[in-house]
């Protein structure tokens, strides 16, 4: 079983990621067991026949689309992913900040794609908590970048009062 | 100056750990190649035609006198015994090896330095006036805002991987000495009419391929709000710039394809929601930042001193020249800022060996109350020196290599490292300014011609500014072979304006005679007192391109 790294620790996991080529084959009704993230386009359109997904499904976004394209409740999304195309498409630094800040999302958001063991620390910093590295990083290993930095200047997700409201 | 707390200290030795541990990762073979370049870049670490380069900070161009002996010390035990200072008031070695880039990193926070985002597509160093806090014109001293920034730019985790590198410079005088209106976000310092404090907001100017003057999209936001509305305009660029193609992935094209008017309602639309957070800036924090820049506790100078520099003068042509050139009117009285030229014939411009920084680090300690900065025209400043000790120090700088009395004349040129060096270059940059050194180097001809600034790039990325040299110089590539494009009427500036095209280019030995033959063109028209550039902008380029190519 694949693991990633969630809330500061490897873990084993079991969503599976459909693909936008992928969706014109996947009938809603073969989702019924399992764990998936599916594309933004049948994210929409499964609120607009149910109002509220199952649980067992999950949404993840294009580094091009943004939170306003979401249709639906987004606080009850149980996994979030961004997608990294490239590890040096930093859009979902954005995207992540805007989730947690603007819309108030609080579930699981997940860095998928190709985000490497170095982007950790500021990806925490931009709401994200669970990722699932390029496939030649070990997660365990990843972990101490987590603790890169003892503080920071700005105000972000994990904290939101900036370094000079807090010297002394 | 500003002075690192605990804090900043822990900050810049963390990021040295990491990158530590991130150069023996790669070298063990389990970061890829890819995947460390943007991790070396971030550190100031290219890899170039010869060697590695490091590119270390100068934040605003500040520099103390233990900071300058350091980067005396790095350039003899890592490098080839000297350094180079960059047209964005930086320092660059050009012969570190990779393994040693850590431990130079160390002795940097060692004193307060780093190499941190100098170069990669984040958010670079700050620039600003040479001469803040002691210029005649100044409306407000621009450094303590430029390090409010500077902490804010420092690893800020949602631009470390924009579509492409961000400048910002920020001016607080009359006139315009940090050419903010060719850098992706320009601020002014200004007041309002209740007498706040805030800044003039341009976006959009850049150089390199695409040369652009950038627009006011505000022409006030108050100092309180500044973190804020920049987090406004970064968090549209980075979701909407290109990153498909890297030629138009700076932010000028994407204001250009939106329209300024468009692209400041977007940034509005997004700063509606962080305005007013906390990271709104409090009064203590400017206060705090302002405490480090204070006045200077300058001494009572004899008011002699004043006719024993004109007795010295009328005695000695060569310090009446140098005072001429070289120095720069303060705003106490008594004392005046002075340039040291790096523009020594037949020394690339901008290189400075190991011995001459420690001969720096002397002068500004024992002439200008231990600080050095650094310009974007590649020369350094004593900000802060007493008149009873000019002629001293002019004799200091005459021993030492600084006193060429030729700041602001066509022979002080600004030139990128070039194919010497640069590995994305087109044409070597560095013989060319030799050669039109050697050509040009009658002082009372140089004289003659006035102001002119004469800006070399070897290639169109375009970190010589040639495009707002009054005479620009672009090696470009034809056909494998080395050329140069001659461009004439730019200039930085508050009226910055951007070089145009001559014609045809030419080759590396034509490059001299033709720009003797446009120097004599404007020495024949000119009118009494008129500059280069007035006389071109009167005349006309085709006047000047029918005799060029005469
Ligand atoms: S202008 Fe071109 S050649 Fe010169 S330093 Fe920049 S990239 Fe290199």
């Amino acid at each position: 079983m694949p693991r990633i790294i969630l809330d500061n620790s490897v873990v084993d996991d079991n969503w599976q990621l459909i693909t936008e080529s992928e969706q014109a084959d996947v009938d809603i009704s073969q989702l019924a067991e399992g764990n998936y993230l599916v594309p933004l386009s049948v994210w929409n359109s499964l609120v607009a026949e149910l109002t509220t997904p199952p649980a067992n499904i999950g949404l993840w976004l294009a580094s091009t689309e943004l939170p306003e394209q979401i249709q639906g409740s987004i606080s009850e999304i149980p996994v979030l992913a961004i997608d990294f195309p490239a590890f040096a498409d930093g859009r979902g630094f954005s995207i992540g900040r805007l989730l947690r800040e603007r819309y108030g999302y609080k579930g699981q958001l997940r860095a998928i794609g190709k985000p490497i063991r170095d982007q950790l620390s500021y990806l925490v910093r931009c709401g994200f908590n669970a990722f699932d590295l390029a496939e030649h990083y070990d997660p365990e290993e990843a972990l101490t970048s987590l603790k890169d930095f003892s503080d920071n200047y700005q105000g972000s997700v994990d904290q939101p009062i900036p370094l000079f409201r807090r010297r002394s | 100056m500003y002075r690192y707390d605990s804090i900043d200290q822990q900050i810049v030795d963390d990021r040295v750990a990491q990158f530590r541990d991130q150069t023996q990762r790669y070298l063990a073979g389990e970061i890829a190649e890819e995947e460390f370049l943007p991790l070396r870049l971030q550190n100031g670490l290219y890899v170039q035609r010869l060697a590695p380069m490091l590119r270390v900070c100068v934040p605003y161009g500040m520099l103390d006198t233990k900071q300058v002996r350091m980067l005396a010390h790095i350039a003899r035990k890592y490098d080839k015994g000297y350094a180079h200072v960059t047209t964005r008031q930086n320092i660059q070695y050009n012969w570190p090896a990779l393994e040693d880039v850590p431990d130079i990193l160390a002795d940097l926070a060692s004193v307060e330095m780093h190499a941190i985002q100098t170069s990669g597509n984040c958010i670079r160093n700050f620039t600003a006036d040479p001469f803040a806090g002691v210029a005649l014109d100044e409306v407000m001293d621009p450094r303590p805002y430029c390090e409010v920034m500077r902490q804010w730019a420092t690893f800020h985790p949602e631009f470390a991987f924009l579509p492409r590198k961000f400048k910002m410079a920020v001016c607080g005088s009359k006139s315009d000495r940090a050419a903010i209106l060719v850098h992706d976000i320009g601020m002014a310092l200004t007041t309002n009419d209740a007498g706040e404090i805030g800044f003039e907001v341009f976006v959009g100017g850049g150089l390199g391929r695409t040369p652009v003057i950038a627009s006011l999209i505000n022409s006030f936001v108050p100092e309180k709000d500044i973190l804020t509305y920049l987090e406004a305009i970064l968090r549209v660029y980075n979701l909407s710039g290109n990153r498909e193609n890297k030629y138009k992935a700076r932010i000028k094209i994407l204001v250009r394809a939106m329209g300024a008017e468009a692209f400041a309602e977007r940034v509005d639309q997004e700063w509606k929601h962080l305005k007013g957070s906390e990271s709104t800036l409090t009064a203590e924090e400017i206060e705090r930042m302002k405490s480090y820049f204070p006045t200077p506790d300058y001494r009572e100078v004899a008011s002699t001193a004043d006719t024993e520099i004109e007795s010295l003068r009328s005695e000695h042509q060569a310090f009446d020249r140098w005072l001429t050139r070289n120095t720069r009117d303060h705003r106490q009285p008594g004392y005046v800022s002075i340039l040291l030229s790096l523009k020594p014939v037949g020394v690339p411009p901008g290189d400075v060996t190991a011995e001459q920084l420690d001969a720096i680090a002397d002068l500004a300690d024992k002439y200008s109350l231990g600080e050095v900065r650094t310009t974007h025209e590649q020369n350094m400043v004593l900000a802060d020196v007493a008149k009873d000790q000019l002629f001293e120090l002019w004799q200091d700088c005459k021993k030492l290599g600084f006193a060429s009395p030729t700041i602001g004349t066509l022979n002080d040129m600004i030139c990128c490292p070039g194919g010497d060096f640069c590995s994305l270059a087109n044409a070597k940059s560095i013989p060319v300014a030799e050669a039109l050194q050697r050509k040009f180097d009658d002082l009372d001809y140089l004289y003659d011609l006035g102001d002119l600034s004469l800006n070399i790039s070897g290639c169109m990325n375009a970190c010589g500014h040639h495009h707002v040299g009054h005479v620009g110089v672009l090696g470009v590539d034809k056909k494998g072979e080395e050329w140069y494009q001659i461009q004439l009427g730019g200039d930085q500036g508050k009226n910055a304006s951007l070089a145009k095209v001559l014609g045809p280019s030419f080759s590396r030995d034509e490059v001299p005679e033709i720009i003797e033959k446009l120097l004599n063109h404007f020495v024949d028209n000119r009118i009494e007192g008129e500059s280069f550039l007035e006389a071109y902008r009167r005349i006309g380029h085709d006047s000047f391109k029918a005799a060029a190519y005469a």
